[in-house]
């Protein structure tokens, strides 16, 4: 099945600040007893979007109006670590995300996001500062990460980022989703599991 | 660190990423064999709706074995169970497992329990294998000598329909622990010192390779629970080269090769162990002498101090951590600057893939016999599977646990993340015998956590505030000859 070629992601950002923001934080658990990933948008960021004693809207940024479908999320370093839960890309990308700009990425949500068609993108510190100023002085600004020229955008304000090349090159030539791939190597899987000594199927 | 990059020979990560190599992908990365694949109830059933959506067939079923441990009721496991979500997800795993011939171990087999429990003690994970699991937790396994990944779920979906996935390689860092444990230093402790040192993301990208005296010492139980950790230290997979001790605890264990094939399988196991010599990215060594009982103070596992040192303070932490240290100082509610020993706590969990196995119980069953819970401290101890809570009570630890107050619970992942019933209220303070203390984890939006040794824990439990194990017990050496 032929999947999207991502070249760039536009629409409005929106950023959620600080460092070492896991998934438990991005959907807390208690959300994840369910069987399919369906509904699960309305659960991202749960704990920082609501009181947790009367569970009243706390007008979190990813709530207002300005930031109204944003598509873009800035985050702090190390974004995405902790557990391997996919219901974090997926209520990421259900509540409408589709890019992530962070200092830096944990390995499997970055993984996990990648196979999602969600670009993870990194931006040193001090850029990422200046996008954030610029996304304060205009929250409805509209910013674009452009995985081509390899820049991210908010407003005026443009700064360089990075990305796994092997990332880059899935998401720009639409083979983010490696189960096509995979399929087409199964009859060397199949060579090579003959040769594994463990785990034989017993006739 | 230094960085020695001229080593002949290789380490095990190249060795067994070498030889399930499948192909180079058009994009660079490499389609990886994946020999033992672990399933739970959490991560899974949507792998198979996308199979079935996608008219995709398991090939190597026999690869594949099932567990449930995330949402299982610990207190009573009477069926339908209170959560009727919990009990769908349940349900959902056992047709699956059906639907696509796949073993399950369910709840009453004798054989249920936490993923990363039940795997080493069947005897299904064994050295050179690559292992992959929907759980950040899966580096446990890398205590064998196995290379082990936590996935996402459409990675569990591609293990299913192809037992292959696409992974970039990692680097290899070399952590060795040299010289002598002191007293009431486990390895619990050795792996929060290490990630306190490296901190949370210093692994990414790195496979962590641990080695060295007191890993040599060790026993697999305790290599399990610090190859537990690596993920909380960024590094999504962790081992210890296979040896003596890691064959003598596979021997005989239900999916363990028997008769001529053990020794055929040993003679291979021990060729896959790093050369001498071998080639690392990056090298780290670590003193044993210099690590103390250790407990977190913040909202990550890397915001770690010695038992006997102060909660840190905005003004001393450096520029860049400083916000970090105030959000958790903030959230964890300790005073800054003062000692953490004193800290009251209102409950106390011994349990988790981290810290729940029959060793483990049998540490702490040996201290807390005839002592009494603190009141108004609610303690749980959790068995990691229905072996460990069968051997538990053949010996008598369940007995000695009631009597000293703490409640006497059923296999399950419990309040290590609280998917089940057993969670914090409000912002209880939980001394944690678990691998996380983010904000929110044990199942209260406010609910805090100190992680520690499962003997850290009952000495809280016991003192009814954080407390140092060594004055609250006469403490004997342990990991070490």
């Amino acid at each position: 099945m032929p999947l999207p070629k991502i070249k760039h992601v536009a629409g409005r950002a929106v950023c959620v600040p600080g460092d070492d923001i896991d998934t438990d934080r991005i959907i807390p658990a208690r959300f994840m007893k369910c069987v399919t990933f369906d509904g699960l948008g309305q659960y991202a960021f749960y704990d920082v979007r609501f009181d947790p004693d009367s569970g009243k809207p706390l007008n979190h940024p990813l709530d207002r109006l300005e930031h109204k479908n944003a598509a873009i999320l800035i985050s702090g370093n190390n974004f995405g670590c902790g557990s391997s839960r996919e219901h974090a890309p997926q209520a990421l990308q259900k509540f409408g995300i589709r890019a992530v700009v962070a200092g830096s990425f944990a390995e499997i949500f970055f993984g996990n996001c990648t196979t999602l068609g969600i670009p993870c993108v990194s931006v040193a510190d001090a850029d990422r500062e200046k996008l954030v100023q610029q996304l304060s002085a205009n929250p409805a600004a509209d910013a674009c990460v452009d995985l081509e020229a390899l820049k991210v955008r908010v407003g005026e304000c443009s700064v360089p980022c990075t990305i796994k090349e092997g990332a880059r090159k899935a998401l720009l030539e639409g083979q983010w989703d490696a189960i096509g791939l995979l399929l087409e190597g199964a009859a060397q899987a199949g060579q090579l599991e003959a040769e594994l000594h463990y785990l034989v199927k017993r006739a | 660190m230094d960085t020695p990059r001229a080593g002949q020979g290789q380490n095990l990560f190249q060795k067994v990423w070498k030889a399930h190599t499948v192909r180079t992908l058009p994009n660079g990365q490499v389609q990886l064999f994946i020999g033992l694949h672990l399933i739970h109830e959490v991560t899974s059933p949507q792998a198979f709706g996308m199979l079935r959506d996608l008219g995709l067939k398991v090939p190597y079923p026999h690869r594949t074995f099932a567990t449930v441990d995330h949402i299982v009721p610990t207190d009573t496991r009477a069926e339908p169970f209170r959560d009727e979500l919990a009990q769908g997800m349940i349900d959902a795993l056992r047709t699956a497992c059906k639907e696509f011939g796949i073993a399950f171990f369910d709840l009453h087999s004798g054989r249920q329990g936490i993923v990363h429990v039940i795997g080493p003690e069947l005897g299904l994970t064994q050295p050179g294998q690559t292992i992959a699991c929907g759980d950040s937790h899966t580096s446990t396994h890398g205590a064998f000598g196995a290379i082990a990944f936590g996935i996402g779920t459409s990675q569990v979906r591609d293990v299913l329909a192809t037992q292959t996935m696409a992974l970039d390689p990692l680097k290899v860092r070399r952590i060795e622990v040299n010289g002598k444990l002191g007293l009431g230093v486990y390895a619990k402790d050795v792996i929060l010192h290490i990630i306190r040192k490296l901190g949370v993301k210093g692994g990414t990208g790195y496979a962590y390779e641990f080695a060295g005296s007191v890993f040599d010492a060790f026993s697999m139980e305790e290599r399990m629970t610090v190859c537990n950790m690596s993920i909380e230290g960024g590094a999504r997979v962790g081992y210890v080269n296979p040896d003596a001790t890691t064959f003598a605890y596979l021997k005989g264990r239900p999916y363990a090769p028997q008769g001529a094939e053990w020794d055929a399988a040993v003679a291979r196991w021990k060729a896959l162990a790093s050369d001498p010599g071998a080639a690392y990215d990056d090298v780290v060594k670590i003193d044993a002498a210099e690590i103390r009982p250790t407990v977190t103070w913040g909202i990550n596992p890397g915001q770690a101090i010695f038992v006997d040192e102060n909660v840190p303070t905005v003004e001393g932490a450096p520029a860049e951590q400083k916000a970090g240290v105030a959000e958790a100082l903030e959230y964890m509610k300790l005073p800054a600057g003062a000692p953490i020993k004193g800290a009251k706590v209102d409950v106390c969990f011994i349990g988790s893939c981290t810290n729940s196995r029959i060793s483990d119980l049998r540490e702490v069953a040996k201290y807390v016999k005839g002592r009494r819970v603190a009141a108004g401290v609610k303690a749980l101890v959790v068995p990691g599977s229905e072996q460990i809570r069968d051997q538990a009570v053949k010996e008598g630890l369940d007995k000695i646990y009631r009597e000293a107050g703490f409640e006497w619970r059923d296999a399950g992942c419990s309040m290590c993340l609280a998917m089940n019933p057993d969670k914090l209220a409000g912002d209880q303070l939980c001394a944690s015998s678990s691998n996380r203390n983010f904000k929110g984890r044990q199942g209260s939006p406010t609910g805090r956590t100190i992680l520690m040794s499962p003997l850290m824990v009952a000495a809280a439990a016991l003192t009814g505030q954080v407390s140092d194990c060594r004055e609250v017990f006469e403490v004997e050496a342990v990991g070490t000859d």
